[in-house]
Formats: C-alpha cells, sequence, structure tokens
C-alpha cells in the first residue's frame, strides 16, 4: 500500500470549476508508490513555499544522450519514493493525434513501470512521463520502442519538433505542416538522441501567419507558411457575412495592417501587390477570402527565452522557398547553418545569439543567401560600417 | 521476465496512423470552419464532409486513470480518435454527427469542461514548478487551476475582445514561452543563492560553477576553498544551484512572481509582440495565490472595457500608450519597470509626445 499523506493545502485546490492537478495526482497516488511521495513532497512545498528537487547525477538509456531528465528529491530520507523520480520525453505524433488503443497501451506500461503521471505534453511537445526511477529506464524504453515510439531530445540537441495542425484540419494552411515535422524529426534522429550542438536547437512549423504553435516565439528555425499570389474574395459569400451582422469597413478594412483594403457596401477589393499576409481577413472571413498562388514558407531563425542576452523573436532570414518532400534545399541551409554554429558557436550559446555576436553580414554569407530588404524592419542607422577588399573593387 | 528487443533511431509513429478517415480523406483540402459553440467546432471539406472537434480542458499533467477515461470516450463515440492542443486541452474528433450529442452529455455528466474556441480565455501553458523542477520559484499549476476556477466563465461561455492567452512560467528560464502572452505569470528568486561553503568543497566543480554563470557574477573565493557570488551582477537565475546544489537559490520569504501583459505570437493586424512589465512582484501565497488572480482579473477587466472588437490586449495598450495603461489600471509604476537590461534605450520615449 502506498503511503498516505495528509494534504490539507493541496486539497484547496480540489475546489472549484476547473480540473483539478492535485485529483490527478491523488488517483495515481492510491496505488503508486512513487505518485504517493510526490504528492507528500508537493505538501510540503507548499507549505515551506519553496522546491525539493535537485538536479545532479546522469542518467539516461544505453546509446543515447538525451530523452530523460535526470531529477532528484532532495529529501530522499523522507520521500524514499522519489529519491530519484526522472523524466521521460516521449517524441509525440504530429499534431499530437492519438488513438485510445495506443494511449491505453502506454498507460498499462507506464503504470507497470513509472509513477502514472504524465503531462500531456511539455512546452516544446513531448509526451512527458513524470517519473520513475534509475532502474526503470532501460526496461521502459524498450517496452517503448519495440512498439514504435522513441525518446524526444534534451541537453545541447535538436529538441523534438512540432507543428500545427495544419492541412489536417485547417483550411488555412499553406504548407503540410505534419508531414514537414515528421519528416525533419526522421532525418536528424542522431542531432536528437546524441547532444553535438553548442546548445539546443528546435524546429516549429506553423501552417500560416496565425503561427498557432507560437514558432516565432519559442523555435530556433521557426517555418512560417506563407503564399506569392492573390487573396480570392467570393464576393456572395461576403455580402451574406455583411448581411449577418459584419461591420466590413471598421472589423476588417480599417484593420487591414497595410491599408490595402477597401469596400464600397458592395465589393471588397484587395490590392494584393500591397499586402504582407497577416491573415486577418482571411481568419475573419474565412468562407469569403481564400490565399491562391504559389505556396511556400517564410523561415525566421532564433527566437528563445530570456537568459541571456534577453528575449528574441525570430527574424527572417529566407522571405520565401518551396516547401516540398523530400524538403534538400531546406535541408542544405540549415546544415549549412548548423556547420556556422558548429564553427563559431561557444557553449551554451544559442544559434540566434551567435548571429548577434557575429553580425548577420557574416552568417548570410556563410550559407549563401543575398541581403533582402525583407530581413529587416529598417535599414542601419549608424555609418560605422565594414567594407571588404571585394565590396571595394565592386 | 523478458524484456521485447529495443529499437533506437526510430523517431515518432507516422502521424497518418492516427488520423480519423474524415481528416486523412480531406487532408489539405478544407474549405471552411465554424464556431458552434465555445466547446465546439466544424470544419467543412470542399468535398462536403465533416469533422466535429469538441475541447476539453485538462490540468495538463494527467493519471493514467483519466487518460483511459479520455480513451474511452473516444472509443465511444469517436472511432477511438483524440488529440491534445498545444494548450493542453483535448479534443475528441467526431466524424458523425448524431454522436456529438451524447458525448457532450457524457462529458458534463463527468464534470469536463468544454470550452476555449473563440475569442475567450483558452487553457493555460504552464510549467513544472514545484512538482518536478529543481529552479522553481512558484507552483506553476496550483496558480493555473486558481486562475482557471476564477476565470472559468471566460473558458466556457464569456467573449473577450479577442483571444487572451494566458501563460505561467515557474522560473525566468521560461521553459513556456512566457514572453509572448497576453497576461503572463513569470516567478522570480530576488535574492542571490545562499552558498553553504563547507558542501562546496566536497560537492561542486569550481570552474563548471563559474562558467555556468549567464552573467559572470561567480567567482572563486580561495580563502574558503569556495566560490563567491558578486551581488551587483548576479539576476537570480539559479543556474549555479543546476550545477552547484549547495547553492541554494530558492527563498520561502522573498520570492513570488511578476506579471507581464501583452505579447502576441500571430502576425494578425499588428506584429508578434514581447509582453511587458506591469507587476514587478506578488509574493508567493499559496495554496490558491488570490493577489494574482485578483491581478489578472484586474488587468483582464480593463482591456475588456477598454479594447476595440479584434484588438488583443497588446494592440489595445500599444494605442492607449503605456502611460494610460497604468492610469486605467491604477497600477503603481516604479524603477523596476524601466529597463536596464540589454535593449534598454529602445524602450525609452525618445519625443515629448505623451498623454497626462
Ligand atoms: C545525462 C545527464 C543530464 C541530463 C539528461 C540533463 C538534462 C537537462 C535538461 C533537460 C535541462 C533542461 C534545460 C534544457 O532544456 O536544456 C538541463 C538543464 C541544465 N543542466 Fe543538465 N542534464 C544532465 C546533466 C547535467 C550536468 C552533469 C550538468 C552540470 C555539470 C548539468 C547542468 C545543467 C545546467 C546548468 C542546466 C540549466 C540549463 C540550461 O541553460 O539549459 N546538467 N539539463
Ligand atoms: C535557458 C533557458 C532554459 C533553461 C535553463 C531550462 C531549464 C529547464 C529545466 C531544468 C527543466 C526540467 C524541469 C523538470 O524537472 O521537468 C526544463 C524543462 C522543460 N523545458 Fe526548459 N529551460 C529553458 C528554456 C526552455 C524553453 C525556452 C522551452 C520551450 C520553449 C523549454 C521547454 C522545456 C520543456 C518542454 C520542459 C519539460 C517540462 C515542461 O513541460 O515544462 N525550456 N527546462
Ligand atoms: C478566427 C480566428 C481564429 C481561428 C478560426 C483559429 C483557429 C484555430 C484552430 C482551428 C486551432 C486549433 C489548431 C490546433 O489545435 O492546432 C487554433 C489553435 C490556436 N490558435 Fe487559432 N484561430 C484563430 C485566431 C487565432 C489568433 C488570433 C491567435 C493568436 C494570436 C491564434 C493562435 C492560436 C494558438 C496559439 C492555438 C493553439 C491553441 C490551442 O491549442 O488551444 N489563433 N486556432
Ligand atoms: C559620422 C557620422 C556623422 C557625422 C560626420 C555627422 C555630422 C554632422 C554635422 C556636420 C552636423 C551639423 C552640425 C551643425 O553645424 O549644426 C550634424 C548635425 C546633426 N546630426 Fe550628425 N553626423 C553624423 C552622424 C549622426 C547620426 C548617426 C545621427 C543620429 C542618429 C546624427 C544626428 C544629427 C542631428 C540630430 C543633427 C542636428 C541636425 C539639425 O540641427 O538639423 N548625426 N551632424
Ligand atoms: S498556424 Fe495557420 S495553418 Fe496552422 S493551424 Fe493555425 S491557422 Fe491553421
Ligand atoms: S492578409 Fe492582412 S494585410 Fe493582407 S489584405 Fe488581409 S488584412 Fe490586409
Ligand atoms: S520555467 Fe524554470 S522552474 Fe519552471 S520548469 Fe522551466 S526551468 Fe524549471
Ligand atoms: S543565480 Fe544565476 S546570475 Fe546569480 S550567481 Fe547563480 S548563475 Fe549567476
Amino acid at each position: 500500500m502506498p503511503r498516505k499523506y495528509e494534504t490539507p493545502l493541496l486539497d484547496e485546490l480540489e475546489k472549484g470549476p476547473f480540473p483539478s492537478f492535485v485529483t490527478e495526482i491523488k488517483k495515481a497516488a492510491a496505488r503508486n508508490d512513487m505518485a504517493a511521495d510526490e504528492l507528500g513532497q508537493l505538501e510540503k512545498s507548499y507549505r515551506e513555499r519553496r522546491g525539493y528537487w535537485k538536479h545532479g547525477g546522469i542518467v539516461g538509456v544505453r546509446g543515447y544522450g538525451g530523452g530523460v531528465i535526470g531529477r532528484y528529491s532532495s529529501l530522499p530520507e523522507e520521500f524514499p519514493s522519489v529519491a530519484n523520480f526522472h523524466t521521460i520525453r516521449i517524441n509525440s505524433v504530429s499534431g499530437f493525434f492519438y488513438t485510445s488503443k495506443i494511449l491505453k497501451e502506454m498507460c498499462d506500461l507506464w503504470d507497470k513501470y513509472g509513477s502514472g503521471l504524465t503531462n500531456m505534453h511539455g512546452s516544446t511537445g513531448d509526451l512527458i512521463l513524470l517519473g520513475t526511477s534509475t532502474e526503470n529506464l532501460e526496461p521502459i524504453f524498450a517496452e517503448f520502442s519495440s512498439r514504435g515510439w522513441d525518446l524526444g531530445g534534451s541537453g545541447s540537441a535538436l529538441r523534438t519538433p512540432s507543428c500545427c495542425i495544419g492541412p489536417a484540419r485547417c483550411e488555412w494552411s499553406n504548407i503540410d505542416t505534419l508531414d514537414i515535422n515528421y519528416n525533419l524529426t526522421q532525418e536528424w534522429q542522431d542531432e536528437m538522441h546524441r547532444p553535438a550542438f553548442p546548445y539546443k536547437f528546435k524546429f516549429k512549423t506553423a501552417g500560416c501567419a496565425v503561427d498557432c504553435i507560437a514558432s516565432i516565439a519559442r523555435a530556433d528555425c521557426s517555418i512560417i507558411g506563407t503564399w506569392k499570389g492573390t487573396i480570392a474574395v467570393n464576393q456572395d459569400e461576403v455580402a451574406t457575412y455583411a448581411k449577418n451582422g459584419m461591420n466590413i469597413k471598421e472589423e476588417i478594412v480599417d484593420m487591414c495592417p497595410s491599408g490595402c483594403m477597401s469596400y464600397d457596401g458592395k465589393e471588397l477589393k484587395i490590392n494584393d501587390e500591397d499586402c504582407i499576409r497577416c491573415m486577418h481577413c482571411i481568419a475573419k472571413m474565412t468562407k469569403a477570402l481564400k490565399a491562391t498562388g504559389e505556396k511556400g514558407a517564410t523561415i525566421l531563425i532564433g527566437s528563445k527565452a530570456p537568459f541571456v542576452i534577453g528575449s528574441t523573436l525570430s527574424w527572417v532570414i529566407i522571405p520565401f522557398i518551396k516547401m516540398e518532400p523530400p524538403y534538400d534545399e531546406f535541408k542544405d541551409l540549415i546544415r549549412k547553418m548548423w556547420e556556422f554554429w558548429d564553427e563559431h558557436g561557444k557553449n551554451r550559446e544559442r544559434i540566434g545569439e551567435l548571429i548577434i555576436r557575429k553580425g548577420m553580414r557574416e552568417f548570410l554569407e556563410f550559407i549563401g543567401v543575398e541581403p533582402q530588404p525583407q530581413q529587416i524592419k529598417e535599414p542601419r542607422r549608424d555609418p560605422f560600417f565594414f567594407w571588404t577588399e571585394a565590396d571595394l573593387q565592386k | 521476465m523478458a524484456l521485447p528487443q529495443r529499437r533506437t533511431d526510430i523517431g515518432p509513429p507516422h502521424y497518418k496512423d492516427f488520423l480519423p478517415p474524415v481528416m486523412l480523406k480531406n487532408y489539405g483540402d478544407w474549405k471552411h470552419h465554424e464556431i458552434l459553440n465555445p466547446g465546439l467546432m466544424v470544419h467543412v471539406a470542399n468535398s462536403g464532409d465533416k469533422v466535429w472537434s469538441i475541447r476539453v480542458a485538462t490540468p495538463r499533467l494527467l493519471s493514467t486513470d483519466t487518460i483511459r477515461e479520455f480513451a474511452d470516450l473516444a472509443e465511444k463515440y469517436c472511432g477511438g480518435y483524440l488529440r491534445w492542443t498545444t494548450r493542453n486541452n483535448v479534443e475528441f474528433l467526431v466524424s458523425e454527427e448524431k454522436n456529438i450529442e451524447p458525448l457532450w452529455k457524457e462529458l458534463v455528466e463527468k464534470n469536463h469542461m468544454m470550452g476555449g474556441i473563440g475569442n475567450r480565455i483558452s487553457n493555460i501553458v504552464h510549467t513544472q514548478g514545484w512538482i518536478h523542477c529543481h529552479s522553481a520559484a512558484t507552483d506553476a499549476s496550483g496558480i493555473v487551476k486558481a486562475l482557471m476556477d476564477d476565470l472559468a466563465d471566460y473558458f466556457t461561455t464569456r467573449e473577450t475582445p479577442n483571444k487572451v492567452k494566458l501563460a505561467v512560467a515557474c522560473c525566468t528560464n521560461m521553459c513556456g514561452a512566457v514572453h509572448c502572452s497576453d497576461i503572463a505569470i513569470v516567478a522570480i528568486h530576488r535574492k542571490i543563492p545562499k552558498i553553504d561553503h563547507d558542501k562546496v568543497k566536497n560537492m561542486c566543480e569550481v570552474p563548471s560553477t563559474i562558467a555556468s554563470c549567464p552573467t559572470g557574477a561567480i567567482s572563486p573565493d580561495p580563502a574558503r576553498k569556495s566560490i563567491k557570488v558578486n551581488d551587483e551582477k548576479c539576476m537570480y537565475c539559479g543556474n549555479c544551484f543546476t550545477v552547484c546544489p549547495p547553492m541554494d537559490i530558492a527563498d520561502p520569504e522573498f520570492d513570488g512572481v511578476a506579471i507581464v501583459a501583452g505579447g502576441k505570437v500571430s502576425n494578425l493586424r499588428s506584429n508578434p509582440k514581447f509582453s511587458k512589465l506591469v507587476i514587478p512582484y506578488i509574493k508567493n501565497n499559496p495554496p490558491r495565490w488570490p493577489e494574482v488572480t485578483e491581478a489578472v482579473r484586474l488587468i483582464l477587466d480593463a482591456y475588456i472595457a477598454g479594447a476595440k472588437k479584434h484588438e488583443r490586449v497588446g494592440e489595445w495598450i500599444e494605442r492607449i500608450g503605456w502611460e494610460k495603461f497604468f492610469k486605467v489600471t491604477d497600477l503603481p509604476f516604479t524603477f523596476q519597470h524601466i529597463d536596464d537590461f540589454t535593449i534598454a534605450r529602445e524602450t525609452f520615449r525618445t519625443a515629448a509626445t505623451f498623454k497626462w
């Protein structure tokens, strides 16, 4: 029988309409020693207002340099079943799709070898098996991998790529986000499982500028679907939106950031040459407007959380690239970028930080991309620029 | 018992094995979608086929019991097909219209919360906190639960001018990418690590501890055979504690959370933007952090009162100006609000135009 703990503080978090994580831990704690001690330690954290976990100690599975995050209780005598309580990152399926059969199979395995607790999902997109002991790592890996699952990334490696639901259900997707995500993950298994980068690297793929996967804010490489062409307007559907109460001038035309739309009460016109493809009008009038023409993606590089140089959003490197299998042009570009990073990056320097340190010119020249006004918001303001010998000869 | 043969570098399963037949058939050929109610939308394909999605909130942390319950429901009503969203919701993918009502009914009976679609508050993206992370300055799950209880109506029924995306990160590493959310809570330590010099000798490698500090605040302390921290350089990130456990960064008295607002990631209308500091510190007050829920309410109410239709929190604030934001919310403006980090000068007002 698992140990039982009094949890007066956590019990407060079982009240209220929103589903409770405390209830979830308690369900597992009723039959699982690790979950029980997790609950006990968490109550202590609530009482003492501090965490009791340590990093420390390398753990993993044979042949892999990542995918398991070592975690140890700093109170092992008090909570022996979580003395070591490691996280396993399972590489999720593109778009987070599951079948009931596969979920039940996973649950059976995880009840047998772990705490019975999960995170669906970690913020990078792995299915997180939340906590097990060191000796269970190899058995879990054997069980999962024999059933077609593999570990995600951790440490200074390619992290588990993720993507929006894209063509599986969304009418706005300009690229096959799920396939790109699957293809890149399969291509770079070694880069994921055996950390050899200066630091972590993340891909996120969104089908359009709505960016449901937040790629621009949290991926070293953000792939965002876009188009070169026109927005086809179905004037009958426009009329229906108007009839149903939409104020097309205020809600659509006036909110268009490039001021390229007009509406005279009958006809909605778009000056496609000036459209910046922000998706606002399409998102609000999905039945009336459709992007047409050549489809592809904008490639942006560099977003990361604040340490060490401050947060960054990804910025444009390749304004437009076709994204069709086997994605060779894209992959070659990425390999060049990694080569640059490998050559110049310091330990624990993200690729975006490196580009800022070295300058865009060096990076662009290395990967063979021409300077283009689409890469910047505005040109430099100072007159302090360098000329190479080659520039002087031009 | 013998284990099955392990396999390596096989990558994830192929997604097409998990798509419901209707999504496979109409893959990349969708025409439009409609939000039928806050927890239900229908996608219509060019072929005329339809798929309905019912969105259900989860706390992200799930026991195998609850996952099995979801799996059973999916089996009963959706041919076994379901998915998770990036904001920790479950979506049941219904192919037959007649199954919507009974599934919805059973979800209600089992006390699930449906909603989050459209212009309202969806689930909160968040990180590990005291549940599993060593750097945590607060517990993310507890704050999320308290916030979502308070804002439940905005998930299930009530509307906001546009989507309001909330996030909680339990330390400044911000695993959850909270730095571009409409309103986000980020936990902070406020005191430099307390060094247990006796233990440092045995447990820590001095060069790697020094190297772990992003600001170069750690230097050797030869007299004590230990290390010291320069309190003018330390920004309380906790990286050193990761490498060297006797450098305890957690502090029950002084840890707490900051609130940032006005970020967005989509390109719709205005460009993606960072969230900015609005409240520098609120003390940890578990189990329900009432001061935090109150502060989020205050910002949310001001937004709902002031924003035009379709404006996100950040777009509203930029239109009225930050000085006006502090006026309408009556939040105190402090030295902490003025940037002195890497992009400080970009944030100073280089014009004589502002509101009183
Ligand atoms: C197999 C062993 C290890 C694993 C699996 C592991 C895994 C991790 C993971 C997953 C993170 C989260 C940060 C991230 O997402 O990159 C992390 C952070 C960190 N780890 Fe480890 N770690 C291991 C060993 C070590 C060791 C031996 C050290 C120090 C000598 C260390 C120092 C750190 C530091 C300083 C951080 C904070 C991180 C950062 O900036 O990413 N880790 N580790
Ligand atoms: C320098 C920055 C960062 C550091 C030092 C860091 C450190 C860590 C550590 C120590 C953990 C382990 C928590 C545990 O015990 O499970 C962790 C978990 C995690 N981190 Fe980070 N992290 C950083 C940035 C990020 C960012 C920007 C993301 C995502 C965009 C991210 C995604 C994750 C994910 C998905 C987990 C698993 C736990 C969860 O789902 O919250 N990390 N990180
Ligand atoms: C009418 C407007 C919109 C529609 C019809 C719409 C549609 C959708 C759909 C179908 C999903 C589910 C996709 C998935 O599960 O992967 C989704 C999720 C998402 N959308 Fe939108 N979207 C709209 C506006 C926005 C806006 C304005 C933003 C951000 C500024 C946004 C950001 C997101 C994000 C981050 C998700 C993931 C959230 C989750 O998984 O719960 N969307 N949206
Ligand atoms: C090497 C670079 C630069 C040189 C040689 C230069 C030279 C000059 C000269 C000769 C004047 C006229 C002074 C006078 O007689 O009133 C001037 C004025 C000025 N410069 Fe520069 N400048 C440089 C860079 C800049 C930069 C980078 C900025 C701002 C970003 C700047 C801003 C100004 C302003 C605001 C004035 C006053 C303009 C006015 O009175 O209308 N200068 N500069
Ligand atoms: S990012 Fe665009 S294509 Fe992808 S799900 Fe969101 S709206 Fe659809
Ligand atoms: S996509 Fe954006 S920029 Fe283009 S017409 Fe529509 S609202 Fe204007
Ligand atoms: S945000 Fe900080 S405390 Fe929370 S999981 Fe990430 S590293 Fe750990
Ligand atoms: S808390 Fe961070 S900034 Fe402070 S000494 Fe440790 S590593 Fe350096």
